[in-house]
């Protein structure tokens, strides 16, 4: 997929760890430009730890991440800023700042990384918030709307400084079903109409095969990448019986998966 | 949103330009639209379309478009609105596929009618006509909240209220055990203080023994309480306060409700518990430790010995005293608990809203020990106390 060039986001031998606790090591993948990519897995396999190193939140035990051929964690703070301004992120709780509205949510990161007037910046809060839906909801804070509407409005705001990539962590965790798929259609319009690469997070199966790029499954028993993949083929021609059964819901996790949690 | 050039070429200058061809607006975008470079915005389109006067159908050709992002997006979306409101036919085929993909996207949602809201301006006497309106509903709040605490001690006194044993130990420690080092400090130069001043003044009619008098009464029946208060007010009030907030945004209180547990037995009570508890407690200590700073330095100071200025001090407060001073710690204590935790239960849904929460329980836990400083001094002189 990613033959031509640099890919953009490349993955070497990354071991995550809090303090002795190893959570993923041996980890290699690549992301090409413009593509969806699905990091998923059981809870507590370590997925957002991984999304962490790879946004610049947690310092890897060993490896790096590579941007356009540049390592991240080698480089120093100016590379790295540069680097964390293409990326947009959409926490799982959205993570709006509480004590701003929608509006001024979107706004700050124009504010304080562009040289935008205060009309334009207003004006592109608006388009952005159009976008997701929520034309009309500048002036309310967070606390007043619900779930589903709080995450499109942490979609705004991770957009707000045009990135090249987005990364997003369970997005459809704490939606029903029928939000969740609207938010994952919503995800893939715009990366079809951006161009944007996008990787995302999650356990959902709903949402796995809904978004169907590749997808990495991290184990959480043997503590690294067990396949790369189309969800459907895996699903259906996995080596490993523990990705098969994650991605065919089966409860009885095969005796090789080894302790899970 | 930039369609990602390999090369950073500078950008061409965009323009726009209008065509009318039998009805049919063409409006013809070319060169690199980027937010960086300020192209035309919603304006210059908006009147373009206003001088093109009677059309049936606004059309677009992009041929010579470069780069673009939302600076393209954001007038064609104006322009969009626009032309649907005055019934024109829009025809976007000639904009880029994810252009035309986004607006369409941006279109999808309707804004319903009601949602958004005016931003006001209020003049000076509205300002003031609603900031004297909410202090009275803040009255009124804790007027109800008092009523609330009033049941629930009704409660406790009965054996119906429920809250953690575990809970009240830990308030017991972090009001009281924990204050210890602070309150002594404070407490020993309350006493040093008294002790100066008054033996600067008294000295001089050869009264100095009554120094022991001034500090002994004035800690046993004021200082002790209202310092050891203003203490609480600041370390213990303003952590209930934190500590309620906190668990309202999380809506951990809901939470309580939905289990049918008061918020007012099992998250107030314990703390005003240990308030109500530990004031006159670490009081009692405050007014010694005073006594001990008033004797340093009326025996470095003066010719008198520990065991004259104890006798003295001992001469000077009589049991009413005692129970003056305990009355108030006790009523400081009941304050503290209300400001702090009222405050907390109050809090909106914000972080502001938590550090907002917690400055006003401190204001309003001191204020109240001043005014009740003030109430009960009064009828302490009526009745002769
Ligand atoms: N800040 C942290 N400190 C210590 N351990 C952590 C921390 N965050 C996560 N972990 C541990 O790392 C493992 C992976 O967590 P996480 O990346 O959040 O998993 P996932 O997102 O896949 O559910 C878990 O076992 C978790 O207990
Ligand atoms: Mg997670």
């Amino acid at each position: 997929m990613n033959d031509e060039g640099t890919a953009h986001i490349e993955v070497r031998d990354l071991a995550l760890a809090y303090g002795d606790r190893v959570v993923q090591e041996g980890l290699n993948f690549s992301i090409a430009r413009g593509e969806v990519f699905i990091i998923m897995g059981g809870s507590g396999c370590g997925k957002s730890s991984l999304m962490k190193a790879m946004t610049g939140l947690l310092r890897p035990s060993a490896g790096d991440v590579w941007y356009e051929g540049q390592p991240y964690w080698a480089g120093d703070e100016q590379q790295r800023q540069e680097i964390r301004q293409r990326c947009g992120v959409l926490f799982q709780s959205g993570a709006l700042w509480s004590s701003l509205t929608l509006a001024e949510n979107v706004a700050l990161p124009m504010r304080h990384r562009t040289r935008l007037s205060e009309a334009q910046i207003e004006e592109l809060c608006a388009w952005r918030l159009a976008l997701v839906g929520l034309r009309g909801f500048e002036d309310y804070y967070p606390n007043e709307l619900s779930g589903g509407m709080r995450k499109r409005a942490g979609l705004a705001r991770a957009m707000a400084l045009d990135p090249e990539i987005l990364y997003f962590d369970e997005p459809s965790a704490g939606l029903d079903p029928v939000s969740a798929r609207l938010l994952d259609d919503l995800i893939l319009e715009l990366s079809a109409s951006l161009g944007t690469t996008i990787v995302v997070v999650t356990h959902d199966l709903a949402s796995i095969f809904a978004i169907a790029g590749r997808a990495l499954y991290l184990d959480a028993g043997s503590r690294t990448q067990l396949a790369l993949g189309e969800p459907a083929a895996l699903r259906e021609h996995c080596e490993h019986a523990a990705v098969r059964a994650f991605l065919s819901r089966e409860a009885t996790v095969p005796a090789d998966a080894g302790e899970t949690g | 949103m930039t369609q990602h050039g390999e090369n950073e070429t500078p950008a061409d200058e965009a323009r726009v330009e209008a065509r009318i061809d039998g009805g049919k607006l063409t409006l013809t975008i070319s060169g690199d639209w980027l937010l960086a470079s300020q192209p035309p915005g919603r304006e210059a389109l908006l009147a373009m379309i206003r001088e093109a006067g009677d059309v049936h159908e606004v059309g677009f050709s992009c041929d010579r478009l470069g780069r673009w992002d939302a600076a393209l997006l954001v007038p064609l979306q104006a322009l969009q609105e626009a032309v649907q409101q005055a019934g024109v036919q829009l025809d976007d085929d000639g904009l880029p596929e994810g252009a035309r993909r986004l607006l369409r996207l941006a279109a999808t949602v309707r804004e319903r009618s009601d949602v958004r809201r005016v931003r006001e301006h209020d003049n000076i006497i509205v300002r003031i006509g609603n900031a004297t309106l909410e202090a009275l509903a803040a009255g009124r709040e804790l007027a109800r909240f008092m009523g609330e605490l009033s049941f629930s001690a009704g409660r406790l006194v009965t054996g119906r209220a429920v809250f953690e044993r575990r809970d009240l130990l830990l308030f017991l420690e972090q009001t009281g055990a924990n204050a210890l080092p602070i309150v002594s400090l404070i407490a020993f130069l309350t006493g040093v203080i008294f002790a100066f001043v008054g033996v600067m003044q008294l000295q001089r009619f050869g009264a100095g023994i009554y120094v022991a008098d001034l500090v002994a009464i004035g800690m046993v029946r004021e200082m002790a309480a209202i310092m050891t208060g203003i203490i609480l007010a600041g370390r213990s009030g303003a952590a209930f306060a934190a500590q309620l907030g906190t668990m309202k945004i999380n809506e951990e209180i809901d939470a309580l409700r939905t289990l049918g547990i008061s918020p007012m037995d099992y998250l107030v009570l314990p703390r005003a518990i240990a308030l109500v508890l530990m004031m006159p407690l670490l009081t009692i200590y405050a007014a010694l430790l005073g006594l001990v700073g008033g004797a340093v330095v009326s025996i470095t100071m003066l010719d008198i010995s520990l065991v004259q200025y104890l006798a003295q001090a001992r001469s000077a407060v009589g049991l009413n005293s005692v129970f003056a001073g305990l009355l108030k710690a006790l009523v400081y204590g009941v304050m503290i608990a209300i400001s702090g935790c009222q405050q907390g239960l109050a809090c909106g849904g914000s972080a502001m809203a938590v550090g907002q929460a917690t400055t006003s329980a401190v204001v309003m836990s001191v204020l109240l020990i001043v005014i009740s400083a003030s109430a009960l001094t009064v009828i302490y002189t009526v009745f002769g106390i």
